[in-house]
């Protein structure tokens, strides 16, 4: 059984999250270019990496976000949904600056 | 041992020919170069040099032919589509497979078994009946058929379900069909090698040289080949081939699972889908069962399986056919599903000139086999998108024109 680590719950089995796909900022609708506004609305980054990403303890109801390598499907480190607005490091930096976060963990 | 087997077993020469030829070194430049050797390049290669002539043609795989999802689905032809374009591109691929053999001079065990898309809801059933309707319009034979036409058509199956998901009806399309994969790729690889396209197995593109918006060459693990056409059918490795051109699509990867039983008797003749309970069940010539579900649910770019998965399906299978607690679980394996997000494919030209893509296959690649390589090979050979696949562009997303096509997912991912 795959554990995730919940920065509210502590280690619980990743079936009790739902994946809320990759975190990303939303350009303003009311100035940006209809090519930037269907960008944002279709276009992914589907290559492998390490990636900040929406999750949420369903039974709680707790949003959160991930940094994981979607490669080797392992959780580098995870953080309280309000460090989104206050900034996230760049994802491929983050593995060393968070590492040895105490809410880190890995999926094994 | 007969002479003849022995005399080949001890010459040194290999008198017999090979399946495909093999290549030592790769030639400084070719007309078209097909990245991915699947079942959907192969064809696109063989199609090239069989229908349009164009023969000076390199097929570059990383792995070995057909080790990617042409290998790794659950072998189901059909074309029971929702919307008009998908209903289209699909019958005409229904109606290559079926003399495909013949064209190959190879037995692919294409067996045709009728597919019952099982109805457990009044919407279900409500949408079974709207994709009969455009299935008939374009004269495809599918019917909206009730539940006593069920259970004729498979006598074993638990109408109620365990209980909890009782069968209502179900869409049944008379030419669903089951082929042998693996012999797909080897048809097509070896008709396009015949043909003189060359097969680079274990050659991986490291980067691809575009000039002024033109492709001009690959850079591979082998050496830098130059050309003025590229086709990348690659499935779940499409991103990657993207980033190396600059192209961003809605392209995301996640795993799709399947498993085998052990080969029992034979006792299911027909093809059955449940999109409530998340099952594709048919049973091969061998006996065994092949059975597939919907998606991982998280994006993750390897091919490990898990227990999850079998736990699941396992238990959905034992809703519909109870008896089955004994049977035992063979193998089980994944693949690198590259979904979109109006679950069509994206075909044709690109913004780069010279760049080809065919992508966006997810979880329904496989019946589409014959008919992606036939209109990708008229797409890369005239420069311009084969009508049938028009409702697939790669500029749909940003037009705003999808071409809705999760109704017909097999199951409700």
């Amino acid at each position: 059984m795959k554990i995730l680590v919940c920065p509210l719950n502590g280690p619980r089995p990743v079936s009790e999250f739902a994946y809320g796909g990759e975190v990303r900022r939303s350009p303003d609708p009311d100035t940006c270019s209809d090519e930037e506004w269907s960008d944002y609305v279709f276009n992914r980054s589907g290559s492998p990496g390490a990636k900040y990403e929406w999750w949420c303890h369903i039974a709680s109801g707790f949003w959160f976000v991930v940094l994981r390598d979607t490669l080797r499907d392992a959780v580098i480190a995870t953080f309280a949904a309000d460090a989104v607005r206050r900034g996230l490091p760049p994802a491929g930096t983050a593995e060393s600056a968070h590492a040895a976060s105490p809410t880190s963990g890995k999926a094994s | 041992m007969p002479y003849r087997l022995l005399r080949f077993g001890l010459s040194h020469k290999h008198p017999e020919p090979r399946m495909f030829t093999r290549h030592d070194s790769l030639r400084a430049g070719y007309d078209v170069v097909i990245i991915g050797a699947g079942g959907h390049g192969l064809a696109a290669a063989y199609y090239l040099a069989r229908d349009h002539g164009i023969r000076n043609v390199a097929v570059l795989e990383k792995g070995y032919i057909g080790g990617g999802n042409t290998g790794r689905n659950t072998t189901i032809i059909r074309s029971n589509y929702l919307t008009p374009e998908g209903v289209r591109f699909y019958d005409e691929s229904v109606r290559l497979w079926q003399d495909l053999g013949t064209d190959f001079d190879l037995n692919l065990f294409y067996s045709t078994r009728g597919h019952y898309t099982l109805a457990h809801t009044d919407s279900a059933m409500r949408t079974m009946r709207w994709r009969a309707e455009v299935n008939k319009h374009y004269g495809v034979r599918s019917e909206a058929v009730d539940a006593a036409f069920v259970k004729r058509g498979i006598p074993n199956i638990d109408m109620s379900c365990g209980g909890h998901a009782p069968i209502l009806g179900a869409l049944f399309h008379e030419p669903g069909a089951i082929a042998r994969h693996d012999a797909v790729a080897w048809g097509y690889g070896r008709g396009a090698d015949r043909r003189g396209v060359e097969i680079h197995q274990q050659t991986e593109v490291t980067g691809i040289r575009v000039q002024g918006g033109r492709v001009v060459g690959v850079d591979t693990t082998r050496g830098s080949i130059a050309t003025s056409k590229v086709l990348c059918a690659v499935a779940g490795f499409t991103p990657r081939i993207l980033d190396m051109v600059g192209l961003r699509t809605p392209i995301y990867v996640h795993p799709l699972q399947a498993m085998v039983s052990e080969p029992v008797k034979p006792w299911l003749d027909p093809i059955i889908v449940s999109g409530s309970l998340h099952v594709y069940v048919s049973q091969t010539a061998r006996g065994e069962l092949v059975m597939g579900a919907s998606l991982d649910p998280y994006e993750v770019q390897t091919t490990r399986p898990t227990l999850d998965f079998v736990e699941s399906l396992a238990s959905h299978m034992l809703d519909m056919f109870p008896f089955l607690g004994e049977v035992k679980v063979n193998r089980q394996w994944a693949g690198l599903a590259d979904m979109t997000p109006d679950f069509a494919p994206i075909m044709g030209t690109t913004p780069v000139e010279g760049f080809y893509l065919d992508a966006g296959w997810g979880t329904w690649g496989f019946k589409a086999t014959p008919v992606s390589g036939k209109t990708m090979s008229h797409t890369v050979a005239t420069g311009r998108n084969h009508p049938l696949i028009e409702g697939f562009a790669f500029d749909r997303f940003a037009r705003y024109r999808l071409t809705g096509e999760k109704g017909a997912a097999s199951v409700g991912h």
